[in-house]
């Protein structure tokens, strides 16, 4: 077994040693009620091969062993579950849940801020409910971890978060603050009358402006850092206001939440995920992404199967629309087997359950998989776009997304195939907590 | 069933039971053999009935000739004879309430408007249609939006799209035997059909507006019956009365959308005072009020989303509705309420019932008989028996599996869909050109269709 943190490998010993040689540890009570136990028929890792007559051992909320049943020991004392088919928890790569509530009114909306067209300093963690009821019915069907947040809408919505769906606060359910910043690039984005943007070409336009702003807000702040430097090793060249100046010039350059937002995505610290669905707005957030040098991921995508290629040269993921998402606007040459194709050309991809605005309110990407899995994506991958392939486009596959040892513990249980339509999911396990499966 | 009385018989038994039939639908059907086709060891569920394990299905021209076992039904020398081993024949799938067409009947002047035809304003050629026959499905009941208390006559339609397909709405209708367009009546209660002035802004009004316009038409129908016909003492023709005193007659079945369990025991006061026959739509929450709605014995047409809510009314929303609704007695169908749900996956509103522990038999039914018998065409649809309209999908497997296809839909005996050809393929699964460029008109969202909920 191999372990991934000093402190787990620790207490797990303890326990074993609480166990076996009754021996008595501080806290060995804790410990013991934080083991558990998952035992699958077929335990389907995604990041290595599938077992059979498996278990995995949590232990403090990390997984701590996987194997055949003959080869793991189980501590006793441990709550034991029991499942025909385990995976891990389900990743939803770009959802709207926690902001865009189960009622649709004023109250629970939360989602998009119509009041201006750019507003990338909009946070996500600001307005996320980890109560929401909608955040307990996703988990109820194996989805744990959430990229959620603004919603498309605006030129700029606001920033995106991603949660584990338990939790009282934000701060409990929090994984990443600030993962992203949303873009969308659609006639849904436009307004009407004398408003801008009104039109793609002045949607680009106020993009591109807004990115080259935030390309001299970050040379200023450089400068300025650059100078703060200077100033304290003292070893630059001699200047007369050297001791007139105050201690952090960087202070100086008015803080500008807007651009802060944007300086991330310049440096890499945020994605730019843009919602496109039309080829020519597609073609047009892949030149945004070229032009300033930024990490693109393309949202919704419904025309990717006219771009295969270009998307592939770019080097760019897809947060893909969900499989049944309606097949009208700008998503009429929409199609099932989107997933297919992006596996088959080799593009990264996820299968989101994205934003409803009006039914069903949040969509549940075990779902969505399912009927790819239908129309030419094989079972594994229809798994794998909703598990370790969200995580790596996330950047949080050292944390979730596959069944491995020091990964969190973080499962889904289910009588039968998960993506058939009469199975349910009967247990969900987060962060080595249970929780209850769909109710019926 | 009574199968294996006539299937002794082979052939002859059921062309009696045809002959009885052409004179009623005005259709000639060939009488002989070469213009029949079998098909051959499939697994058939005729949802009248066990479903029948190597079956056989036999079509004359528009009909269904003979079905069951293949050592019941023997298949006459000369049919053309398909051997569907392994595949699934299901009955045409019905669909009590769609959209599909870009439709809209009532416009935003008046909250009752039930002279309004859905049939005057539906695009044949709008793609909907061929998604729709991807799925199986093979009649719809096309329906205006529930923006209103009465927002207009519904339409019955098949979906003859073999060949080249429908030049107009009437060649997709479904007419009684005088030839008129068979529909019903479309209502509304709950909050999508309140409003601004002239709309109601509450319930109790609601309520009061719908049945201020049955009593006029009561008082219409009175004066209708006591001029006996005298052009002189007959009152001015009132289309939208006229729509309401069909619907008092049962000749106009209503479809009533509804949600919430007080709003689903008004629809079943009102239609108990006005005696209209109703079926109820969506009823979110039907679950909670099982009992009174089995009493008053009127069926369900259900809606199966993937979360609940999106509004007030439709929070309490779950999978379970309808099991529990069968449980308790009531007749449930389910419905694509297409572009609410893609008619392509229309299996898949049964299949989460299946989920939440409804009876699969009775979950093949509300895709298929129970559907026919809520527009009153269960004589003619619904079911695979003989003299029934040849009305059918071939599938590859389970029809609750994920992964099953349709590969093809038949209807009236005419092949209208096949998954092997690339034309049809593209409406199957998508891509460029198989959509439709206008977002749906539903109800009450408008521009926020899309960019939803802004504030």
């Amino acid at each position: 077994m191999r372990m991934q943190t000093n402190r787990t490998n620790r207490k797990k010993w303890c326990v074993l040693a609480a166990l076996s040689l009754a021996f008595t540890c501080v806290d060995a009570q804790w410990l013991i009620a934080e083991t558990v136990v998952v035992k699958g028929k077929h335990i389907h890792t995604v990041s290595g091969k599938s077992i059979e007559n498996g278990v995995i051992v949590c232990v403090d909320g990390k997984i701590v062993s996987i194997g055949e049943a003959a080869g793991v020991a189980i501590p006793e004392g441990a709550k034991v579950l029991e499942a025909e088919v385990v995976v891990p928890g389900l990743i939803d790569v770009r959802s709207s849940v926690g902001l865009s509530g189960i009622l649709n009114v004023d109250h629970d909306s939360d989602h998009l801020e119509a009041s201006a067209p750019l507003q990338p300093e909009l946070r996500a963690i600001d307005a996320y409910n980890a109560r929401e009821e909608l955040v307990e019915y996703v988990r109820g069907f194996g989805v744990t971890t959430v990229h959620t947040g603004h919603a498309p809408g605006e030129l700029i919505s606001g920033q995106t978060l991603i949660a584990k769906t338990h939790g009282g606060t934000v701060e409990e359910a929090l994984l990443i603050d600030g993962r992203a910043v949303c873009a969308t690039i659609a006639e849904s984005s436009q307004k009407s009358g004398k408003q801008s943007p009104g039109t793609r070409g002045k949607q680009m336009s106020m993009l591109r402006s807004l990115l080259v702003e935030a390309v001299e807000y970050r040379t200023k702040l450089a400068k300025a850092a650059e100078k703060a430097q200077t100033k304290t090793t003292g070893d630059a060249e001699p200047s007369d206001e050297k001791n007139e100046s105050k201690p952090a010039d960087a202070a100086e350059i008015a803080r500008n939440l807007k651009l802060e937002a944007l300086v991330a995505v310049l440096d890499g610290k945020k994605a730019l995920l843009i919602t496109a669905d039309r080829a020519q707005d597609i073609a047009s957030a892949l030149r945004l992404g070229e032009e300033f040098g930024i990490r693109i991921w393309l949202d919704s995508a419904a025309e990717a199967h006219q771009l295969l290629p270009q998307i592939k040269k770019a080097g760019v993921p897809v947060l893909l629309h969900p499989t049944m998402a309606r097949a009208s606007g700008e998503r009429e040459n929409i199609t099932f087997r989107s997933a297919a194709l992006l596996k088959e050309e080799g593009i990264p991809f996820a299968i989101e359950s994205g934003f409803e605005a009006y039914v069903p309110k949040v969509r549940v990407v075990l779902f969505e998989a399912a009927v790819a899995a239908a129309h030419g994506l094989s079972k594994e991958s229809a798994l794998e776009s909703i598990t370790l392939a969200p995580a790596k486009i996330l950047g949080i596959s050292d944390r979730v997304g596959s069944i491995e040892v020091g990964k969190d513990a973080d499962l889904a249980l289910y009588d039968g195939d998960p993506l058939e339509y009469t199975t349910h999911c009967v247990g969900v396990v987060i962060d080595g907590k249970l929780f209850a499966g769909e109710s019926r | 069933m009574h199968r294996r009385h006539w299937l002794g018989l082979a052939a002859i038994a059921p062309m009696v039971a045809l002959e009885s039939r052409i004179a009623r639908i005005g259709v000639a059907l060939p009488s002989n053999a070469a213009e029949s086709t079998a098909w051959v060891n499939a697994r058939i569920v005729t949802a009248a009935g066990p479903v029948i394990e190597r079956g056989v299905l036999i079509v004359q021209g528009r009909s269904i000739l003979a079905v069951g076992s293949s050592d019941q039904v023997q298949v006459p020398a000369g049919v053309k004879t398909i051997d569907v081993a392994g595949k699934w024949i299901v009955p045409g799938l019905v669909c009590t309430h769609s959209h599909v067409g870009g439709v809209g009947a009532a416009d935003g002047s008046a909250p009752i408007q039930p002279g309004v035809r859905i049939l005057d304003s539906i695009n044949v050629k709008e793609s909907g249609f061929k998604r729709a026959l991807a799925g199986g499905l093979t009649t719809l009941n096309i329906m205006p939006g529930s923006g209103h208390l009465i927002s207009g006559q519904t339409v019955y339609c098949k979906l003859r799209y073999a060949g080249r397909g429908p030049s107009t709405i009437d060649d997709i209708l479904i007419r009684d035997a005088d030839g008129q367009p068979l529909g019903g009546l479309k209502m509304a209660n709950g909050t999508n059909s309140q409003g601004d002035a002239p709309f109601p802004g509450t319930r109790g009004k609601s309520a009061f507006l719908v049945r201020e316009q049955y009593i006029k038409a009561r008082e219409y129908h009175a004066k209708v019956v006591a001029a006996k016909g005298d052009a002189d003492k007959l009152p001015p023709r009132d289309l939208h009365l006229e729509s309401l005193v069909e619907a008092m007659q049962g000749k106009r079945i209503v479809h009533h959308h509804t949600h919430r369990h007080d709003d689903i025991i008004t629809v079943l006061r009102l239609s108990q005072e006005f005696g209209f026959r109703v079926v109820l739509h969506h009823v979110s929450e039907g679950w909670k009020v099982a009992k009174e709605i089995a009493a008053a014995k009127v069926p369900c047409s259900v809606i199966v989303i993937d979360s609940p809510g999106g509004k007030l009314e439709a929070r309490d929303m779950t999978f379970k509705n309808g099991r529990v609704l069968d449980e308790a007695g009531v007749r449930v169908a389910f419905h694509t309420d297409d572009w609410i749900t893609d008619s392509r996956v229309f299996n898949r509103s049964a299949a989460l019932a299946v989920r939440a522990g409804m009876n699969r038999d009775r979950a093949i039914e509300a895709l298929t008989i129970a559907g026919a018998e809520m527009l009153g065409l269960e004589h003619r649809i619904g079911s695979l028996a003989p003299a029934k309209d040849a009305d059918f999908a071939i599938l590859s497997g389970d029809l609750f599996s994920v992964y099953t296809r349709v590969l093809e839909t038949w209807v009236e005996g005419q092949k209208a869909f096949d998954l092997s050809d690339p034309d049809d393929a593209l409406y199957a699964e998508g891509g460029q050109g198989a959509g439709f460029e206008l977002n749906p008109y539903l109800c009450c969202f408008g521009q926020s269709w899309q960019s939803g909920g802004a504030k």
